[in-house]
């Protein structure tokens, strides 16, 4: 049973990494048909759960430009009384429906059941969780990344990041599927323990908010640069929002990261007090952990402190999620510690 | 909101004359001073510089998590490892400088924190200010048009301060020189509330932390099957106490390691013989008590008692040694714990023994729990669990150094008698046998501790020890509930919006205009919706239908 499983999980994985593969290059080509100026390929539609926020977001812009628009009311029925209410609008245009983007999208969409699928298959056949060591640890985050910024779209259109997110899990999978990937054995003795369930779960989470608020960041600053005419041949920025919304969100998603990663650190210390018998040692692993807590508490000062904000807190959101990246790649490889579960 | 001068939403300061330098008294560079370290530009710095400082740490081997390690980087950088040694590089995280940097990062943290605490103190009391006389640059504005005069300005403003004082707002309201009415509203005080526990418990968690460290200890205690523990400092192998440990916490008890039981995979081929189960057997004497209780001790599952809780760190095998002397006269009989040195618990152990005569003896070797041959001759362990427990000594006579614990033996000044450079080859022996020395010197002999067992049935024939880590750390508790606060606080801070909202009601010929705008206070991507909610059940409220 267990080998069935485990060779069905295998085929899912190889099965969302193609899908991924043709995700990104169209993702990829959306984008240079934009940077090409191709406006013909969109069709424009509102897109209603994010005229709504927009509205929050352009709010400085909009009580700047605004322009009333005021509809004189008729008569209403006996009883009520008639008002009329103005309204300053923006003149914001519809946001533009890319048709190559909505393919890529929906394949993304399709590459995360499959990849879903792969992550419970591997689940069910070693009967726990699956993000035990280096490998499942690859296949469970980048699932669960792909998994934040589906589900972000209910909020916000981000789908401009597809490239940047379908990528980064293509190489994430890919990398540890092919370099760190280990047979089903039992769990060791230290990780039998429910806070591997949920420290590592919430890492993840964490991880994923980052690696979006990374994505946005790098963005804002194409976005300035180009607003400083410095990025000749990204024209597909013009389509994407403006450097001050894209930090906006960037601070958005990064803040619930940020709330994620606190809740590792200090998970993380209760076990590590049960286990190894002292809540907080320096282990190797757990100075990197202070250390990006670290620099997204600084991110978000910098957020508050005059002169920092824009492309230096930005730096910072980037910075912050290298080393999250740092401490998942070179940390677990090469640095000794009692986290040596990378299970090779 | 007294806020440093720096924040973001602070009015850029005044170049007063504290820039000023030569006319400043000592006062006015003080005032200078501190103004500089409670900016929220210095604790960024502060909060960055400590990311980079803890980032060494990490790349060289610590005293306090890996001392072995430091050793081994010693032998490997001699020129080096002085180098880093000097900078306290191998004690970063209790550095002079780590230190200065988290303690400069404090003192702004307070400095910061106590007029703040200070100020939303009486912001609590506060009544919300007063309404800007424009609304119309603020956030969210809409104006609604009444027809002709139903409904006058005071009572429209007398039920949207009712509807804003139910949805959790202060309320105000105001008369404006114009013969307009006005409600102002703010809400969302748990926002700064929030902000300033999550720094004050980080306070909390620093000094809960610093608590522990003074008043803790931590041992360690390796105990073979059959063997007791008592909680006296005696009986500690390392005992490791904070800056003000007194001995007078350790509670009187004692254990004894019944059994060790461990489980091995026996299905999966991709992990045979990887250990499934580790449990500790004990029983416990609370005090003087004659009767013990049967408790376990598990790996993620320690035992507490008191005051202790008790970790259960490492395991391996304690074969049971007897070497007799020169005269023929038992010189040592006990179990002696190996440590392990792979996944199938190939073991090195060291056996001292100066009581021998005419001779002192000493010995090291390794234990093998199933031993194969090598094609070198020299065994190896294939599986951790006793199939073909083999010993294997090399035997020295000549006085051993005492001074350096029970798992070194420095080989300076001893003559090897038995083992590669010796004439007679390593001692090797099975469960039961005794092999005589070479030269008189005497005899060893590896008991069996099972010796009623089945023949070929080793399976208990050597026994197990556990190796266990004793902690006391009085603030645990502490640090876990700043750090809850923390949490708690960051949620309440990041997510609670801070808002002010202001409904105006002018009277204009004949009927009457309301407006109504909002005023974020820090991030808050609701304020317009919120807003416009209040100017819907506002409209409710009053009767109107509004035409957009
Ligand atoms: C141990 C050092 C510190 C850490 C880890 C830290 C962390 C944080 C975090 C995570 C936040 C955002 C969450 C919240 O608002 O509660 C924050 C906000 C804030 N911190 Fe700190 N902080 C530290 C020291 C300081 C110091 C020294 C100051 C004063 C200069 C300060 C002033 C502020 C202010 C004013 C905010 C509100 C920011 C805003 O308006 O958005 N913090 N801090």
């Amino acid at each position: 049973m267990t080998e069935q499983f485990v060779s069905a999980s295998l085929v899912a994985i190889w099965s969302a990494m193609g899908v991924y593969t043709v995700a990104f290059i169209l993702f990829t080509l959306d984008l240079a048909k934009r940077s090409a100026g191709d406006a013909e390929s969109a069709g424009s539609t509102a897109d209603s759960s994010s005229t709504a926020e927009s509205l929050a977001f352009e709010r400085a812009a909009a009580s700047e430009s605004s322009s009333g628009r005021s509809i004189g009311g008729q008569l209403g029925n006996a009883g009520g009384i008639t008002a009329t209410l103005v309204r300053p609008v923006e003149d914001s245009p519809a946001p533009k429906v890319y048709r190559l983007e909505r393919v890529a999208f929906a394949l993304t969409g399709l590459a995360w059941l499959v990849h879903v699928a792969a992550v419970l298959l591997r689940g069910f056949a070693q009967g726990y969780v699956p993000w035990a060591n280096m490998f499942e640890f690859s296949l469970t985050s980048s699932a669960i990344i792909v998994g934040v910024f589906l589900f972000m779209q209910f909020w916000q259109n981000l789908r401009f990041l597809g490239a940047y997110i379908s990528g980064f899990a293509l190489i994430v999978l890919g990398v540890g599927t092919v370099n760190f990937y280990v047979d089903v054995v039992p769990l060791a003795v230290p990780l039998q323990s429910f806070w591997l369930v949920i420290h590592v779960f919430v890492a993840v989470l964490g991880t994923a908010f980052f690696a979006l608020g990374a994505g946005l960041s790098i963005t804002q600053l194409l976005q300035s640069r180009a607003a400083a005419g410095r990025a000749v041949g990204l024209r597909f920025l013009q389509t994407i929002p403006s450097a001050d919304k894209l930090e906006t969100l960037a601070y958005r998603v990064i803040v619930v990261g940020f709330v994620f990663w606190t809740f590792t650190l200090i998970a993380g210390a209760v076990w590590a007090e049960r286990a190894w018998g002292r809540y907080w040692g320096w282990d190797t692993k757990e100075v990197w952990t202070f250390i990006i807590w670290t620099i997204f508490a600084g991110y978000i000062h910098a957020r508050a402190t005059r002169g920092w904000r824009g492309s230096r807190s930005a730096w910072l959101a980037i910075i912050g999620f290298g080393a999250v990246m740092f401490n998942f790649t070179v940390v677990n490889l090469f640095f000794k510690g009692l986290h040596a579960y990378s299970g090779l | 909101m007294s806020r440093p001068s720096d924040h973001y939403d602070s009015a850029p300061a005044k170049r007063d004359g504290a820039i000023a330098g030569p006319s400043l008294g000592p006062i006015g560079y003080a005032r200078f001073f501190w103004r500089q370290l409670t900016s929220m530009r210095t604790a960024l710095f502060l909060l960055l510089l400590l990311a980079i400082a803890a980032v060494p740490g990490s790349l060289v081997p610590q005293r306090s998590s890996d001392p072995n390690g430091v050793v081994q980087y010693t032998r490997d950088n001699p020129t080096l490892a002085p180098i880093v040694d000097a900078v306290q590089g191998f004690d970063v995280y209790t550095s002079v400088w780590f230190s200065a940097i988290y303690l400069l990062l404090f003192v702004s943290l307070i400095g910061c924190v106590i007029p703040r605490t200070a100020h939303h103190f009486k912001a609590l009391r506060a009544a919300p200010p007063k309404t800007p006389a424009r609304l119309d640059r603020l956030e969210g504005y809409a104006s609604v048009e009444v027809g002709a005069g139903e409904s006058d300005a005071a009572a429209a403003i007398d039920s949207a301060r009712d509807i804003l004082r139910r949805s959790g707002y202060r309320v105000q309201l105001f008369e404006g020189q114009g013969g307009d009415f006005s409600v102002s509203a703010e809400r969302g005080y748990l926002r700064e509330t929030g902000n300033l526990v999550f720094h004050t418990a980080l306070i909390g968690v620093l000094i809960s932390v610093g608590i522990g460290g003074s008043f803790g200890y931590s041992g360690q205690k390796v105990i073979v099957e059959g063997d007791s523990f008592s909680n006296v400092l005696l009986s500690y192998e390392s005992f490791l106490p904070g800056r003000f440990f007194d001995d007078s916490v350790l509670e009187p008890y004692r254990l004894t390691l019944d059994d060790f039981d461990v489980e091995y995979e026996q299905q999966n081929r991709n992990a045979y013989g990887q250990p499934i189960d580790f449990t500790a057997g004990v029983t416990t004497f609370q005090g003087g008590a004659e009767a013990g209780v049967e408790r376990e001790i598990k790996v993620n599952a320690p035992l507490s008692i008191g005051g202790n809780e008790i970790y259960l760190l490492g395991n391996g095998y304690a074969p049971v040694i007897t070497v007799r002397d020169g005269n023929g006269d038992v010189a040592f009989s006990q179990a002696v714990p190996f440590l392990p040195q792979d996944a199938n618990l190939t073991s090195l152990g060291v056996l001292k023994v100066p009581d021998a005569l005419p001779e002192q003896l000493s010995m090291r070797g390794f234990f093998y729990p199933s031993a194969v041959p090598l094609d070198t001759g020299a065994f190896t362990s294939n599986y951790p669990d006793l199939v073909n427990p083999v010993l294997s000594l090399q035997v020295y006579t000549g006085e051993p150094r005492l001074d350096d614990g029970v798992y070194a033996l420095d080989l300076d000044g001893l003559t090897e008698i038995a083992g590669r450079t010796a004439a007679t080859p390593s001692i090797e022996l099975r469960p039961g046998e005794t092999a005589d020395l070479p030269g008189g010197a005497g005899s060893i002999t590896f008991e069996n501790a099972a010796p009623a067992s089945a023949a070929g049935d080793l399976e208990q024939s050597v026994p197990r020890f556990a190796s266990l880590d004793i902690h006391r750390d009085p603030s645990q508790g502490w640090v876990l509930l700043f750090a809850i606060l923390v949490l708690a606080g960051l949620l309440t801070s990041l997510f609670i919006p801070r808002r002010r909202v202001w409904v105006k009601a002018i009277d204009s010929d004949g009927g009457l205009r309301l407006e109504y705008a909002g005023l974020a206070r820090g991030e808050d991507p609701g304020l317009e919706r919120a807003v416009r909610d209040i100017q819907q059940r506002h409209a409710q409220r009053l009767g109107l239908r509004v035409n957009e």
